[in-house]
Formats: structure tokens, C-alpha cells, sequence
């Protein structure tokens, strides 16, 4: 096996470089925050919309 | 289509292909024709694997479904802004560190090999398949509604894609897809404006909206637990982290679009882009698509949205049942206008007991006219057993053919194209880089200087195009293509996703348990399809999961962890 010996999750190798972000595990959790808004905007919707 | 239309149309696709030529003009070393120069930023990732998912198709049959079924389908996206992130975490960072061309070639320095010409083979074979049919599929529909030759839009669509990814490799497909898909947002907003403005006088969005939720067109999220059901909120993330991973971290033809990325950052951030904005942008379609199902309570729609079908059979002789029917339709039509439109009085009078009436009334008036084109497809298949009834992949062109401005005409057509020229030209690109760096590099010439092997990977691209070319040219003498296909995917992606889950996460378990691992599990899944009925997308789990399981196995009983390559040398 050749896999280098570095972790397989390597998020801290290269800074996100992003406003408001320190690290990449930082902007996986905006993006899973932004999932969760888009569910919850759809479930409004489709309450709102509900026949 | 006008004069004006074709000008649109062909002004809009060469201008992207002559562009995407002059930026990538000089591309000679193969790193740059198949990396591009390592310069492209987290935008044009975005875009480049945005374009390779969404193919024509996605914006001929996706407002068709919502037009028919409703937005439940958005929920088929909810697995992959999960599976993104594990693949800009785990995935990426991998690739990027071992300066990987293709997926595959992980695979030969993760284990050995047998392992990564397995597969490479697979993806070959499946994605070999699908490139046909990116191209078929939205060449019947067009051929079909704009009564050009179906053998001369397949050939010209080709040809076209042919040439500019041949001409510039990897770096000319991202750019000509970030261009490509300006256009498409460009058209798919203006369809929207221009379907609201064209809403009869006191129809406006509001209204719209609330019209399409009491026709159950607005259900776009289900937390049931019923298995039954085809898209709910589970099978959506569980299904799509599943299929979303497979295709994202494992399919060279995305895996090369963020590979061109200038760095890590560059690349991680394309894929977030994606994470981020593929459901809204799908949610968008689909809204696009309820709203044209509003539209068509107003101003009568076919009964048989193919109407180039409809109309070969119904002013046939023997087309008078057909006739008939339609005639039904107009009359069932014109009534559930009328109850629509003593809803949206009532409605606005604020009279409760009224809207309830009107509103049962316009809802058994929809139920009627169903009924009407139900009996409308089971007449076509009387008049014609080959009839292919399912008529929602033409229900956006044609009201953008019948509705929309000339100009915007051509414009929306050249989203069409986009979209199916993006897609077509990242699977050539991703077939030739597989042959020539994991069979031909690999495996037959491993010595030969940098400039043959941009000559071989140009020759590779152009044979996979000419495959594409002729299957989409044979496509329609082959019965239910496009399942087929899918099943053929489904047969092998699970495998693949085995291998690569292996490679990333087991790190005890070798070359040899792997390889035979994923041999006995790709001969279980075959052994299944032929002998049992089960549903296809079901093959995925099966052939991952047991690909997963046997290599856990097998790894005691094989010892050996089978002979890792070295890194290659460009």
C-alpha cells in the first residue's frame, strides 16, 4: 500500500482563505447549514402550499 | 424556429467553441491537455461540474415531471451536498497529493494493477454507453418537435463537441462549460420571466403558485417513511449520498473537472458551489416547470404533448377515436377553466364557501381531463403498438415553441444544446484521458514522449466520439434505451464505489482481497439481475456493499496486499 502517511482527511492542508472561515471544517458546516435551510425552506413551502 | 432563432442558436454555440479554443490554444505537454494549466478558479470548477451533470435532458424532462408529477423530485438531490463534502474532505485531497490523472490511477497505487484496470474497464464500458445516449436523447426530442433529420443533428452535434475537445482538451471543455452554462441560467431565467408575464390579466405569481398547490404540483418535500413512495426526504439522502458519491468522487468525468482546479482550495471550493447551489437550481427548474402547468390551465394544451406523434396517427384514416378524444378534451378543457377562474373570484371576494365549490369543481374537472389522456395514450398505442406514450420529456419545448418570442426561441434552444455539448464533451474527455493514461500509458506504451501521448489521448477522444456518434445513431433500434443504460450503470457503479471505499477507508486490506472481492461481488450482482427480479437501483447497494464485505473477508485468506505502482512519471 502507498497511501502517504498523512490523515485521509487532510481539511487543515490549505486555509479555506474565505471571509469568516479559519478552516474547511468551518465551511463543510456552512454547507450543511445551508442544506438544512434549503430543507426547511421546503417544508415550509410545501406546507404553505399543501392543498 | 425563424431566421432570427437559427441566428441565435449558431451565433451563441459557435461563439463558446471559438472562445474556448482561443483560451486553451497551445495546450501541448499532456499534463495541460488533460489538467488543463492548473489555473482555473473555484468559479469555473463550479460551473464545469455543474454543466457535466445537468445534460439536455435535465431541462427537456424536468419541468415535464413537475409539470406532471409535481417538485418531489428535487428531493432526489438531497444526498449530495453531504457526498460533496466527503468528497472535497477525503477524496480530493488524495488525488490532488499523488498528482493523479484519473480516478483509476489511485486505484493502481492504492493497491495494484489488475485493480485499477478493473476499474477503469468499468467505467469504459459504462460511460462509453452514456455518452451515446447524451447525445441521442435530446436529439430524438429535438429532431422530432423542429422536424430536422434526426441521423443529421446526431451527426452535427457530434462533430461539433468532437472538435473543440479534441482542439483543446481538458481546459477547453471548463471553459467552454462555464460559458455554456451563463447561457443556460441566461435562458431558463428569461423562460421564466416571460411565462410570468404571459399569465392571464390577475394571474400573477402569487396567484400562480397558490393555483399549482391546489393541483398538488407544490409537494416538494415528503418526511414519510413510506417505501413505497419513490422520492422522500430518506431515499433522497440516503439513496443520493450513495449515488451522489459514487458519481462525484469515482466517474472521471467529474473527477477531471476538479482536478484542473489551480489548488486544493480552488477545487474544494467548485464542489461547494455545487453542494450549495444545485438544489435551489433544481427547485428552480421544477418550479419553472409547475408554473407551465399553471399556464396551461388558460390557454389549452395538446392533449398529446408529441404532437408530431399525435398528429402522423390522428389525420390518418383511421384517426377519427383520436380526433374524438381531442375534441372531449377542448370541451373538459374549457370547463376547468371556467371553475378556475370562479375560484379566483371567490378567492377574491373572500367568499369561503364559494372557492371550497369552485375548487372541488376545477379538481374533477382535472380529474376528467386525465382520464381524457390516459384513453388519449391507450387510442396512440391501439393505432400504434410502437408508440411511445410518455409525452412530459416534450411538454417545456413545446411551449417554449409555441410560446415564447422569436429570439428567446433560439436562445432556450441553445440551452438545449449547452447543456448537451457540456456533458457530451466532459465523458469524451474523461474516456480518452482513462484509455490513454490507464490502458494505453499503462499498459502498452509506457515509454513514449509527452507529445505522442497528447497525440494518442486527441485520437482516443475522437474514436470515443465516433462510438458516441454511431450508437446514438443505431439508439432508437434498441427498445427502451435509456433504462437500459441505467441498468447497465447500476450493474457496475456499486463495484466501483466498493473499490474506491476500500481504497479510502480500509487501509489493511490489499490488491489481491480487493480484486477478488470486487470479481465475486461484480459476478453476484450479474447473477442476481439474471436470476432474480429485482429493481435495478438496487444493484448499487448490492455491489458496493459486497464489494466492501468480501475484501474484509478475503484479506486473511489472500494475505498478500498485492503490488502497489509507483507514482508515474509526468
Amino acid at each position: 500500500m502507498t497511501l502517504p502517511d498523512k490523515p485521509a482527511i487532510d481539511t487543515e492542508s490549505e486555509h479555506p482563505d474565505l471571509p469568516g472561515f479559519r478552516t474547511w471544517r468551518g465551511v463543510y458546516l456552512f454547507v450543511l447549514a445551508c442544506f438544512g435551510g434549503c430543507l426547511l425552506f421546503l417544508w415550509l413551502f410545501t406546507r404553505w402550499f399543501a392543498q | 424556429m425563424s431566421g432570427f432563432d437559427y441566428v441565435v442558436l449558431i451565433g451563441t454555440m459557435v461563439a463558446i467553441a471559438v472562445y474556448g479554443w482561443w483560451r486553451t490554444r497551445g495546450a501541448s505537454d499532456l499534463s495541460s491537455y488533460l489538467r488543463g494549466r492548473r489555473t482555473i478558479g473555484w468559479g469555473t470548477i463550479g460551473l464545469s461540474v455543474m454543466a457535466t451533470q445537468a445534460s439536455a435532458i435535465t431541462f427537456l424532462s424536468i419541468p415535464g415531471q413537475a409539470y406532471e408529477s409535481g417538485m418531489a423530485f428535487v428531493q432526489n438531490y438531497f444526498g449530495l451536498p453531504i457526498a460533496l463534502i466527503i468528497v472535497a474532505a477525503v477524496f480530493l485531497p488524495i488525488y490532488r497529493r499523488l498528482n493523479v490523472y484519473t480516478a483509476y490511477e489511485f486505484l493502481g497505487r492504492r493497491f495494484d494493477s489488475k485493480t485499477r484496470l478493473l476499474g477503469a474497464g468499468l467505467f469504459l464500458l459504462q460511460r462509453g454507453l452514456a455518452a451515446g445516449i447524451t447525445i441521442y436523447a435530446p436529439a430524438i426530442i429535438l429532431s422530432t418537435v423542429l422536424g430536422w433529420r434526426l441521423d443529421l443533428t446526431i451527426l452535427v452535434t457530434g462533430t461539433f463537441v468532437i472538435a473543440y475537445t479534441v482542439s483543446g482538451g481538458s481546459e477547453a471543455v471548463s471553459v467552454t462549460q462555464r460559458l455554456q452554462m451563463g447561457v443556460i441560467f441566461a435562458g431558463m431565467v428569461t423562460a421564466f420571466i416571460v411565462l410570468v408575464v404571459k399569465m392571464p390579466a390577475g394571474v400573477g405569481l402569487v396567484e400562480a403558485t397558490t393555483l399549482a398547490g391546489d393541483f398538488g404540483k407544490l409537494e416538494a418535500i415528503d418526511f414519510s417513511l413510506d417505501f413505497n413512495k419513490r422520492y422522500t426526504v430518506w431515499s433522497g439522502i440516503l439513496g443520493g449520498v450513495f449515488l451522489s458519491l459514487s458519481y462525484f468522487g469515482t466517474d472521471q468525468s467529474q473527477v477531471q473537472r476538479y482536478l484542473v482546479g489551480a489548488s486544493l482550495r480552488e477545487s474544494r471550493l467548485g464542489l461547494m458551489f455545487n453542494a450549495v447551489f444545485k438544489i435551489p437550481m433544481q427547485f428552480f427548474i421544477l418550479l419553472l416547470g409547475a408554473l407551465v402547468f399553471v399556464f396551461y390551465q388558460f390557454e389549452r394544451p395538446p392533449v398529446f404533448f408529441n404532437q408530431a406523434l399525435w398528429n402522423t396517427h390522428a389525420q390518418s384514416e383511421a384517426g377519427a377515436p383520436l380526433r374524438a378524444l381531442e375534441e372531449s378534451y377542448m370541451g373538459v378543457h374549457a370547463e376547468k377553466e371556467a371553475h378556475i377562474r370562479d375560484w379566483m373570484e371567490a378567492r377574491r371576494a373572500g367568499d369561503p364557501t364559494a372557492e371550497a365549490g369552485a375548487r372541488e369543481a376545477m379538481l374533477v374537472a382535472h380529474g376528467e381531463s386525465e382520464r381524457i389522456r390516459t384513453e388519449a395514450k391507450e387510442a396512440l398505442v391501439a393505432a400504434d403498438p410502437r408508440a411511445k406514450t410518455k409525452d412530459s420529456d416534450f411538454v417545456f419545448i413545446t411551449f417554449v415553441l409555441t410560446q415564447l418570442p422569436h429570439g428567446v426561441i433560439g436562445l432556450l434552444i441553445a440551452v438545449i444544446f449547452a447543456a448537451a455539448l457540456s456533458s457530451v464533451a466532459s465523458e469524451l474527455n474523461a474516456l480518452g484521458t482513462t484509455s490513454t493514461v490507464d490502458f494505453y500509458r499503462h499498459a502498452i506504451r509506457p515509454d513514449a514522449s509527452d507529445t505522442h501521448y497528447v497525440k494518442a489521448s486527441k485520437l482516443f477522444t475522437m474514436l470515443w466520439g465516433v462510438v458516441a456518434i454511431c450508437f446514438a445513431l443505431f439508439a432508437n433500434m434498441v427498445e427502451n434505451l435509456i433504462e437500459a443504460v441505467n441498468i447497465v450503470g447500476s450493474l457496475f457503479y456499486g463495484v466501483v464505489l466498493g473499490l474506491f471505499l476500500v481504497a479510502f477507508f480500509l487501509k489493511r486490506i490489499g490488491g489481491n482481497a480487493v480484486f477478488a472481492g470486487a470479481v465475486v461481488a461484480q459476478v453476484l450482482v450479474l447473477t442476481l439481475f439474471f436470476t432474480r427480479d429485482i429493481g435495478y437501483l438496487w444493484f448499487n447497494l448490492i455491489g458496493c456493499g459486497s464489494c466492501v464485505l468480501l475484501s474484509i473477508i478475503l484479506q486473511p485468506l489472500l494475505g498478500s496486499v498485492g503490488k502497489a505502482q509507483p507514482p508515474a512519471s509526468a
